[in-house]
């Protein structure tokens, strides 16, 4: 194991020669051995994580870590890739102190396991990061906004609760457990509860990084992005940029879905090829982005990489890296209105156009998925699609269309097919998850209820 | 300087009423909720809009000052579910 060896030789410029093993990845994972050992036993991970990586490369000021994440081009791992530097730029503008900073492991994408996986197995990358963007925008507090049930099984609060002990952390570290809802994550949701309201989207302006948590501007940032902010500042912007492209470098970590049913969680540089990652010969078409994301031809897939460029012609993104793989021989329109129907159920209530909208076009899916729809279904989906996108205070509806619609696409031979009564996979066993009801992620592993 | 119209979707409760007093701007979807014309508030229907404002029953409407083109736009980010 390399993990306490290399990276002492030139101690001349410490952020800079890269960590143990090199640049190769993993670089937020630990390597595959020392993989097994810490998902058995947790707490062997801070010693590992000091091993590997060192102490937290505190700057001693505001700002000082900021002009790296922009050099390394760091985006946010949350699904919308925004440029990391803007928002902490932002959020630094406020006066010392006041700032919130908060870690967003929500994952409240049903499809997306990477946010566990993260904190099970580099959970000190996640914490030490929060400690640095709470440096560098000023911040008083940090939160991290994690899933009941998965607090309970990455023991973040034990993991935690070492730290103070070893003089690793400098503001205090408040955990929230988010609600185990599509919709949690959302920036101004998690805004919400943390300030005492409900776990539902806000209509902005004012954005959270001028107005959040208790009306302080607040750094909302994916754990992802924070383990890698952790990583830019002990090894520097040129060692980030060491794997990916030039337009979206690094790494990310991904949600595999293979077609033959397997999951797992892996690290990936941008720009790797699709069909290095997922089995396509057994697919038919491969969902991008999860549930607010889109499908693509896996004939198409089998040309692209893993990156928004090649995705984004189309209609697809990156979203929080889930990529799911349709065997060949299931109904893509079965799945696609299971998933419609729980995005209708995931909605908020909040806006009238979403609340009306999404479970008729639920319904309408869950027609189509069957043996010979209404000749008027299309018609009245693609009506629906264009009037509740745009309308809604979040991006619910939207990505809530980009799904449906690429489904309509991918699988327009499958509406022929069932227009003349016939399915490529009857009574198929469902292959994408997808809770069973509101909140069932919450109290699905029999876990109490919410009552906080 | 030139309005836009815009819709707190979240108050919004679907009165309808702004549909009536500018009915050039604003339809009515099948539920009953505005649909907005895109673009500025043309400057002859300024007072119509004024009117539908304030005479919203949940406040829900607003006129926003339209961005000159050419200025940056706003920073926006958060679209990510699992944060971003």
């Amino acid at each position: 194991m390399s993990a306490v060896t290399g990276s002492a030789t030139t101690p001349v410029a410490p952020a800079r020669p890269g960590p143990a093993g090199g640049g190769g990845l993993p670089r937020l994972l630990p390597p595959a051995g020392l993989a097994a050992d810490l998902a058995a036993d947790l707490a062997a991970g801070l010693a590992a994580h000091l091993g590997r990586h060192g102490p937290v490369p505190y700057r001693d000021a505001t700002r000082a870590l900021i002009a790296d994440v922009r050099a390394a081009g760091l985006t946010g791992r949350g699904g919308a890739a925004f440029p990391a530097y803007r928002k902490l730029e932002a959020v630094a503008a406020a006066r010392p102190g006041r700032a919130v900073v908060a870690g967003n492991g929500a994952e409240g994408e049903p499809a997306s396991h990477k946010d566990e996986a993260l904190l099970t197995l580099a959970p000190h990358l996640v914490l030490d990061g929060l400690q640095l963007a709470a440096e560098a925008v000023g911040a008083g507090r940090a939160i991290l906004y994690v899933r009941r049930d998965v607090l309970r099984r990455t023991q973040i609060e034990t993991r935690i609760s070492e730290r103070p002990a070893t003089g690793l952390d400098r503001v205090p570290v408040r955990v929230i457990p988010a609600p185990g809802r599509f919709l949690a994550g959302q920036e101004s949701a998690l805004s919400s509860l943390v300030s005492g309201a409900a776990a539902v989207p806000r209509f902005t302006p004012p954005p959270v990084f001028e107005r959040g948590v208790d009306g302080r501007p607040t750094l909302v940032q994916n754990v992802e992005t924070l383990a890698h902010l952790a990583l830019v500042a002990r090894y520097g912007p040129a060692w980030f940029r060491g794997l990916g492209t030039l337009s979206e470098p690094g790494t990310m970590l991904c949600t595999l879905r293979q077609a033959d049913g397997s999951v797992t969680v892996v690290e990936a540089a941008i720009g790797t090829p699709l069909a290095a990652l997922l089995d396509l010969r057994a697919a038919s078409a491969v969902l991008v982005g999860g549930y607010h994301g889109a499908w693509i031809p896996a004939r198409q897939a089998t040309r692209l990489t893993l990156s928004n460029a090649a995705l984004r012609p189309l209609g697809g993104f990156l979203g929080a890296g889930v990529l799911a793989a349709l065997p060949a021989g299931r109904c893509g329109l079965a799945e696609a209105a299971r998933v419609a129907r729980y995005l209708a159920r995931e909605s908020a209530g909040q806006c009238g156009p979403c609340r009306n909208a999404l479970p008729a076009i639920a319904a309408a899916m869950t027609e189509l998925a069957g043996p010979r729809p209404g000749p008027r279904v299309i018609a009245d989906l693609t009506r629906w699609a264009g009037l509740v996108e745009g309308r809604g205070a979040c991006h619910h509806p939207d990505g809530t269309v980009r799904f449906l619609r690429s489904a309509l696409l991918v699988f327009a031979d499958e509406v022929r097919e069932h227009e003349r009564g016939r399915c490529t996979g009857p009574g198929g066993r469902p292959f994408l998850p997808v809770p069973a009801g509101p909140a069932a992620r919450d109290g699905g592993d029999g876990d109490d209820d919410d009552g906080t | 300087m030139t309005s836009t119209l815009r819709v707190n979707p979240i108050a919004c409760s679907g009165h309808g009423l702004c549909a009536e007093l500018l009915p050039e701007l604003i339809a009515l979807d099948e539920w009953g909720y505005p649909v907005i014309a895109d673009g500025p508030v043309p400057a002859g229907l300024t007072r119509q809009a004024r009117r539908a404002v304030t005479d919203c029953p949940a406040l829900a409407l607003a006129l926003a000052p339209e961005p000159e083109p050419g200025r940056a736009a706003p920073i926006r980010p958060g679209t990510g579910r699992s944060g971003s």
